[in-house]
Parts: C-alpha cells; structure tokens; sequence
C-alpha cells in the first residue's frame, strides 16, 4: 500500500500535452439545441457494428489520462436511454442492423450519431456485401462523420470538444 | 518422414512451418483424427472449400497438431446432400467449425447441433455464400436462437448483448443463473461477420494483406503476418532475414501493446482505478513510439508480401532499447504494487478458473493454455524463423485463474522485452524486401499454409489455389475458436459480477472468430 501512494505522489503529468499535436480537420456542426440540452456533459453511447475492434481501441484510448475525454464532460454510458450521443464503428454487419437501429430508437431527443472510422462513413477496406450493409448512415440518420483507419483518440478528442462547445 | 505417422502418405506443405498435407476419403479422415487425437494430437482448425470447377468437389480441412507437426488432412464431402463424417466427439473443438460449415458451405455432418453459427439473418438456410454460384444473399427476418435451457427451482437467464455495457465488440451472452452463481454460460456469435473470406478470395495479394490486416485490429501484425507467410510460400518469396528479424520484432511489440492495455482494464474492471491509469498512459507512449517508428499506432500495413514496409535505424534502434528499460522498470514497480495489492488478488485469486484438463480436451491455445499450465505456442511448438535464432522464454502458469493469466501477462511483458533486445542485437544487415519470384523456375504450390503466435494465440491463414492464376480461397483461423467455450467453462460455477474480469482476463476475439 505504501508502494500505491508512494506511486500516485510520484507520477509525473504526460511530457506533451495535447495542444502540441495539430488537430484534425473534422468539421462538427452542433445545433445550439443540443448544446444547451446537454449542459456541457455529453453522455456517449457505443456501438461496435462490425469493426475489426480498431476503433474501439482508439476509442478507449481516448479515454485515458493522456487524452482524458473526461475533462471535457464526456462520459461514456452503458444504455442509449442515458446517451445524448451515439458513436458507431464498423460497416454494419447485417446482423447488428436490428441492435444498432434499436439503440438510436431508444436514445431521447435531441440526439447526435457519429459514424467513428472509414468503414462507419462508408470510405473503409470492409465494402458492402452479402453480410454488410456498408455504411452507418444506410441504418441510421448520420450527423458527423469521423474518418480514420482507425480515427485516431485526437480526432474524437477534438470533435468531442467541439459538440461540447468548449475551448 | 517420421515413420511414427501414423496414417497415409504426407506431403509437405509449402511454408515455413513445418507442416505435412494428405487427402482422403471420409472414413480415413475420421480415422485419422482418432488416431492423431489417442496419440496426443489436437485439432488446429476446420474449414471448408468450394474446389467443384476443377472437379475436386466440397473439400472439408482438418488442421491438426501433432508431435511439433502440422497435418492438413483433408477429404472430399459425400455429394447429393454434401455430408462428411462429425469429429466433434473426437474433438469437442470441431463442434463450431461444423456449424459454420453448415451455414457458410452447406457442408453437413451427423450428427450435430442443428443450430446456424455465423448465420443470424443476413443470408437464407439455403444459400452458402463461399460457393462459388452464391448470388448475394437474400436477408431473412430475425428468428430467435434456442439457447440451451438450463431447469430447476430458482434457475432464470440473464441475457447479455449483442451491445454490451462497455466500450467492446458486439456479441451475446445467455447466463442461466441461480442468484448470483452462474450454472451455465452459452455465447452465441456471428454478430460481427464481414464475409472477410469471400472477399479474400477476390483480391490480389498486395490488397488482401490490408484486408487481412483489418479483420482483427488488436491482431493486424499476427493475421498479415500469417497471410504474408502463405502467399510466400504459395508464389516462392524467399524472405530477407533482416525483413524476418523485423516481422518478429513488430509481433512482440503488438504483444505487449495488448498486455498492457489488458492489464488496465482488468484494474479498471477491479475498481483500482490507479492501475488503469497507469497501464493506460504505458500503453499510450508505446503506441505513439509505433507511429513515429512504423507510422501507424497499431502497426497497420507494417508487413508486406515479401517483407515489411519500413525499417529501423540506428538512433531508432537505441532509442527502442531505452524504451524498453524504462517500460520494464515501470511495469516491475506496478506488478509490486498489484501482487501485493490484497483487495485485488481477492478478485483475482480462484476466478474463472480453467483446468490443464480443460484445456486440452478443448484444444485451448495460446495465452489462456499457457496460464493453466499447457504450453501452447507456435514459436516453440513449431520452430520456424527467426525465433529459431532467437533466446526463447515460455513463461508459465498453472492456477489457471484469472490471477494466473494476469501474472502469465506480466511474465510474457518481460519475455517480449527480452526477445526484442534479442532481435535488436541480432538484427542482421540486409534488404527489406524479397526479390519478386522466379515464376517460370518455381512450381506454383497448390496449398500453403501460414502461421503466428499473436498475443491470443496462434494465428493461421491457409491458402488454396485450384486451377490456375486468381482464384483462392483464404481461410482464415483465430485461436479464439478454441477458447471460446474455454471461457464458458471458467464462468460456469462463478459469480455474475466477475464475468467482466474472467472475459477481460482471455479477451476473445469477436470480429476475428466471426470474419
């Protein structure tokens, strides 16, 4: 246990900070609705619809402390009905279309979906086929489209920022 | 050949692993795998290939390992309906693989569990799409999956996906439950399939690698790895050995990448939030070093059919061996903090716990065998290079719990540091790059079959070409097969609220089981 706080105490703040890496060039159109609906709190619900899990990884990895999502408000939530935001990956595998429809139904207004990585916007290696339907904005109403293979934790860091409105 | 074989004439197969092919009829098929299995052989892999245009008709392949060897043995199904003899009372392991042959090839053998596996609603029960004559699919509606039902006073079921609570990829769990204690888990998947392999059939190589690259994204070193590997040997690569030493090295990086990112989640998992920040930001400086070094944060296209993409300099070179004694001066002092960490261990200790026994009738492999003391590993198993040239550990434990696979974690960290530094100091001078083969000196092999220890376990890609130049069919195979329902017995007898530590404590793949 000393070790532990030794540790803590001990921990140093990350070398660069964000600010050092150029930010993307993702436009992100927030209608002032929603901005005020959410109050600077923006609660992300998840929903791998058939990505390799690369985006997932870049997704989690926004959360840690070196991006730290958090501080911008955003949290991610374990049901749509708690979410202002749905956040899909993959090219929607025919066999998540009903999951992936069931969990924008379910979310309340106002809501955004962002389609996370190439194969979410349609542009990725997976193409549609007899098991895909190709792109998230075929299932779905899109309102940003983040494009990556994967995106990369900057990118939803900064388009995160954006929706919350802050600097 | 070894005269200890005991079945029918083997070829060998093209590749660097050391592999031996034969083709037979259905009972001998059968035969042999009895045989194999009673002498200490497991099934690697089944899958099926759509070979009626050159006449060979629906072939069902079993990959079997045996003895530091690997034995394709294939037959030919019975036609009008197309039917093989079941193995999966030889091998429980072939139980899955059987179904998805059902709905991928038509393919059937009885008997078996009559239920679709990669199936949902995407295409008809009477469609197969890697037949060559698959049109396209015609959407059904969604039916409900009979799970099997547990009965008895007090049992009811909690079900679980295909979304799940947190930040991961899509499938169902069906727990039957008495309280808090978990009689029965049954997975079901598929929810995440891309027909990855009816596309790989279409593509030139130099695509397919991306594509290969994309089907597992916490894998894309081991699966390109494992496809580069069979493409090789089918077209006569003849691989650089500075390209070999760099292949190794960026596998072992994407090995303790995933470590570390595992280990954290599994503090998170605990309530240590602590420990998730610190794996966390270890993960993070790791992966940008592969960005600047590789221009990629999960090493992506890094491999190439014929060797890798880019190389290492000097300043590089010196650079990673810092690295990596700070890494490993940073995770000793978090493995410290954690072992002793008693509210932690509490979680860990005697969850999820899976058995030698378990694992070898179930032909568990990799990480999640090696934790309960069977050494399962392609690197040792079946030595091919450069880890022949390399000083190998095979860190072990034998608890088999949840504890177990985060020490064997740990263990397998500095394991990997240690090849590193070994590859590093071994890094020979040299091209990054095969030159392009001599076609018109190199038989075209018909069949290759490649193969890398990820982080999971051992990776295969198996390459068949019939008649002529473009058309082949890739299959690919992830370990998380094997382990699958080696995480439904860990969960069985357990508490619900540990599941998330037993499934972080394995990690299955999704989108590389569902392809």
């Amino acid at each position: 246990m000393r070790r532990l706080i030794k540790r803590i105490l001990t921990t140093g703040l990350p070398a660069a900070r964000l600010s050092a890496i150029s930010p993307p060039q993702e436009e992100t159109g927030a209608p002032a609705t929603f901005r005020s609906a959410v109050g600077g709190a923006i609660a992300v619900r998840h929903v791998d619809a058939g990505s390799c899990n690369a985006c997932e990884l870049e997704i989690l990895a926004a959360d840690n402390i070196y991006y730290n999502l958090a501080r911008l408000g955003v949290h991610f939530v374990a049901s749509p009905r708690h979410a202002d935001v749905l956040l899909v990956t993959g090219p929607v595998s025919r066999h998540m279309v009903t999951a992936v429809r069931d969990a924008y139904d379910a979310m309340p207004a106002p809501k955004l979906v962002l389609a996370f990585g190439d194969c979410a916007a349609g542009c990725g290696i997976h193409v549609s086929n007899y098991a895909t339907v190709g792109r998230v904005a075929d299932v779905i109403p899109v309102d940003i489209v983040l494009s990556g293979c994967p995106p990369t934790p900057l990118v939803l860091v900064e388009a995160m920022r954006r929706l919350a409105g802050k600097k | 050949m070894d005269d200890s074989f005991p079945s029918p004439p083997l070829a060998r197969v093209d590749g660097p692993l050391p592999a031996w092919m034969a083709t037979m009829d259905g009972d001998s098929w059968r035969h042999a795998c009895a045989q194999y299995q009673s002498r200490g052989g497991r099934l690697a892999a089944l899958w099926g290939t759509d070979a009626r245009d050159c006449g060979a008709g629906l072939l069902v392949h079993a990959l079997l390992a045996w003895n530091g060897r690997l034995l394709w043995l294939t037959t030919a199904a019975h036609p009008m309906p197309p039917h093989y003899p079941d193995i999966s009372d030889i091998f429980p392991a072939a139980a899955r693989p059987e179904r998805a042959l059902t709905d991928l090839l038509g393919i059937d053998c009885r008997p078996h569990d009559p239920r679709p596996w990669l199936r949902h609603n995407a295409w008809s029960a009477h469609e197969f799409p890697l037949r060559a004559d698959f049109a396209g699919g015609t959407q059904g509606a969604d039916t409900p999956y009979p799970f099997t039902p547990v009965g008895g006073e007090g049992v009811h079921e909690i079900a679980v996906g295909p979304i799940h609570a947190g930040t991961i990829e899509p499938g169902h769990f069906r727990f039957s439950v008495v309280g808090d204690e978990v009689l029965r888990l049954e997975s079901r998947l598929g929810y995440a399939h891309k027909g990855a392999e009816k596309r790989l059939a279409d593509l030139a190589p130099a695509e397919g690698i991306r594509l290969a690259g994309r089907i597992c994204g916490d894998s894309t070193v081991a699966y390109a790895l494992a496809y580069a590997m069979a493409i090789e040997a089918l077209d006569g690569h003849a691989i650089p050995a500075r390209a070999q030493g760099l292949r190794a090295l960026l596998l072992e990086r994407e090995r303790i990448a995933n470590h570390l990112g595992d280990l954290g989640a599994l503090c998170g998992d605990a309530g240590l939030a602590f420990g998730q920040a610190q794996f966390g930001l270890l993960k993070e400086r790791w992966l940008q070093t592969h960005h600047q070094m590789f221009g990629h944060r999960y090493l992506m296209d890094s491999i190439t059919i014929g060797g890798v993409a880019s190389d290492l300099g000097t300043p590089e070179c010196r650079q990673m061996e810092t690295e990596l004694a700070g890494l490993e001066e940073e995770v000793h002092t978090l493995e410290d903090i954690i072992s002793e960490h008693a509210g932690l261990q509490e979680r860990f200790l005697d969850t999820g716990t899976v058995s030698a026994e378990q694992v070898l009738t179930h032909n568990g492999v990799g990480m999640a065998a090696r934790a309960a003391g069977v050494l399962r590993d392609l690197r040792v198993e079946f030595p091919h290079a450069p880890y022949t040239r390399l000083n190998m550990e095979n860190p072990l434990r034998t608890q088999g719990d949840v504890a177990a696979r985060v020490a064997l974690r740990f263990a397998e960290i500095h394991a990997a540091a240690g090849l590193l530094r070994d590859i590093l100091a071994k890094l020979p001078q040299g091209p990054l790059q095969a030159p392009a083969p001599d076609k018109t000196q190199h038989t075209r092999a018909a069949r290759a079959l490649g193969g890398a220890e990820g982080w999971r376990g051992e990776v295969f890609v198996t390459v068949e070409r019939y008649g002529g130049d473009g058309l082949h069919r890739v299959h690919i195979h992830d370990p998380s097969w094997q382990n699958w329902p080696l995480l439904e017995l860990a969960a069985t007898d357990g508490l619900v609220p540990d599941f998330p530590l037993i499934n972080k404590s394995f990690n299955l793949a999704y989108s590389g089981h569902d392809l």
